[in-house]
């Protein structure tokens, strides 16, 4: 049961963030972008999936990822709070995108060193260079914005205060995720600090950006206590499954 | 998604005739006219017009189905509908890319959308209001477009049909999935079936108006035709489409909305009801139900990125910059 809340943990980061994404769809600030913000979104949803049916299996009742994906509340959704922060502007986008690729990258190789899950292992190898992709476009786009002119700048700073405070959340592990690192499933969070303060530090560095001091750091998402966002999230995205009981789609 | 039928296209040319049936020898002989090839004015300005009228349908078609991504009523359909916009888009960019051959730029082209100058295509400005939308867009609307576009496959201009080759592909690929989400609600609860006939009542004139106004009405076409631009009459293509259209339609169990629709034997189609040319031109001239949306929306787009494309041009020119400064 706790292997199967973990995964399900990692499935709805995917999940929310590439939602999130997918909200731009057509809405971009250039056409390029339009068409680069879909594969990511399309990265994310695919990972979500594959994990959704795994912890469905696992918990052997029967589950289907879109039983698992729409049929669950705010309150059990256990994404991390970085996730379902609202899109706001192209910057605040492209960081969240960047603060948790530079968290899943390191997190799916180190997943492809220990894992003794073979679905998961093959998640890991597939996702991890999509990771890849995702810290290099995020990562050019948080540095030209840095960059940029005056406007760009700031809103890129405003972006790094009001997002730094949500990641801390993704070091920690809840006690089902323990428990898998513990069983071999899953790696430990705490253990991949360094490998991502590496890509932010050199990112920062180009943007011309400072990570601020965090004292109090936003938690919560594991036990399901989110903002209020995800809630309207949910009601959008689940509204035709859930008019619908028993439909195929 | 579309240029068939679109208005406006001007081929009036003022080049001598013997530069003119030079030209029109080298159509006749199904030889590629390409960018750097001398054409008459007339042949430039309307492919201008009908490539950049069309890449513009693609970007705007991106709203009414991007109006589902969020809502899509499984993961599969999710992920399946955020790569047929993507799709879209791309179709645009490569669309823009062979007008941009043609000496316009994109931005200039982006600034005639936004300002009402250039048109796209009507069916945009219809409402995608339920799941079943998606579905028999994809039927109908992409099918409607492979008819027009399997042709532009063989268009003179080189840039245009080399595009279209890459594009149909994805589009019959939209068809089939379309086609295969109304499938299953057709064969759902009675309520998806209802929803998916509902879709199919508010699309079908749209779609069948897509072909643009009858052969006896419609201006400009016989030069299009004579260039090789476009290759068959709007009232052929709206038969080929009708005709291959209602076996299917058979096949899921829904009616076209259409009670005058039956089969001629003599002439071995379909003879369909009066097309509603009122609301045709009120759409085109503008006053669909979503127009004012769409580009509401698309400016919005635009405008609301212009920081982000200021900035990226900003980062650019430091570079270069400071590139120089080390060298
Ligand atoms: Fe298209
Ligand atoms: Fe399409």
């Amino acid at each position: 049961m706790a292997i199967f809340e973990a995964i399900l943990e990692l499935a709805d980061d995917h999940l929310v963030l590439g939602h999130r994404i997918s909200e731009w769809c057509g809405h971009a600030p250039m056409l390029e972008e339009d068409l680069a913000m879909p594969n990511m979104a399309l990265d994310l949803i695919g990972t979500s999936r594959t994990l959704y049916d795994h912890a469905g299996k696992l918990e052997g009742k029967g589950q289907s990822e879109d039983d698992l994906a729409y049929l669950r509340g705010e309150r059990e959704y256990r994404n991390c709070l970085l996730v379902e922060r609202p899109n706001e502007d192209f910057a605040h986008t492209m960081l969240r995108s960047l603060y948790f690729a530079a968290f899943m990258r390191p997190y799916w190789l180190k997943t492809l060193e220990m894992t003794n899950d073979e679905t998961v292992r093959g998640v890991a190898g597939k996702a991890e260079k999509e990771m890849a992709y995702h810290i290099r476009h995020a990562g050019e786009w948080v540095i030209r914005l840095g960059d940029g002119t005056e406007e760009s700048a700031a809103r890129m700073r405003d972006a790094v205060a009001a997002l730094h405070i949500y990641t801390d959340e993704l070091f920690e592990s809840s006690p089902a995720a323990a428990e898998a690192e513990r069983a071999g499933v899953l790696p430990v969070r705490a253990d991949l600090r360094a490998a991502w303060d590496e890509v932010i530090g050199q990112v920062f560095a180009e943007a011309f950006l400072e990570a601020p001091e965090v004292p109090y750091p936003q938690t919560g998402g594991r036990k399901g206590l989110h903002g209020e966002g995800l809630g309207h999230l949910l009601a959008e995205m689940q509204s035709v499954y859930r008019a619908h009981p028993g439909a195929t789609w | 998604m579309y240029s068939q039928g679109l208005i406006g296209a001007d081929g009036s040319t003022t080049e001598t005739q013997e530069f003119l049936d030079a030209f029109q020898k080298r159509i006749d002989a199904e030889e590629k006219i390409e960018p750097t090839d001398a054409m008459p004015e007339g042949y430039r300005r309307t492919l201008v017009r009908q490539i950049g009228q069309h890449a513009h349908s693609e970007i705007v078609g991106m709203l009414p189905e991007g109006n589902w991504i969020t809502r899509a009523p499984s993961l599969r359909r999710k992920a399946a509908l955020l790569a047929k916009v993507q799709d879209e888009g791309g179709h645009g960019l490569y669309l823009y890319s062979a007008a941009e051959t043609l000496g316009v730029s994109r931005e200039q082209m982006t600034e005639e959308l936004h300002s009402g100058k250039a048109k796209y295509s009507s069916i945009f400005n219809y409402p995608t209001l339920t799941w079943a939308d998606i579905g028999i867009i994809g039927w109908l609307v992409d099918g409607a477009a492979i008819m027009n576009q399997i042709p532009l496959c063989r268009c003179s201009f080189g840039p245009y049909a080399r595009a279209m080759i890459r594009v149909c592909k994805e589009e019959s690929f939209h068809q089939r999935q379309g086609y295969e989400i109304v499938m299953t609600l057709a064969q759902g609860t009675p309520e998806q079936k209802a929803m998916a006939q509902d879709a199919l009542n508010r699309w079908w004139w749209p779609s069948i108006m897509m072909f643009g106004p009858h052969d006896a009405d419609s201006q400009h076409s016989d030069q299009s035709m004579a260039w090789k631009i476009k290759r068959f009459s709007n009232d052929e293509l709206r038969q080929k489409f009708i005709d291959a259209t209602v076996p299917q339609a058979e096949y899921l169990g829904l009616t076209i909305p259409d009670p005058d629709l039956k089969w001629n034997e003599e002439k071995q189609g379909y003879d369909h009801g009066r097309i509603d040319w009122d609301e045709f031109w009120r759409v085109v001239k503008g006053h669909g139900p979503m127009a004012r949306d769409r580009i509401k929306d698309r400016k919005a787009a635009w405008d609301n990125g212009a920081w982000v494309r200021e900035a990226a041009l900003a980062h650019a020119e430091k570079r270069r910059t400071r590139k120089m400064a080390a060298e």
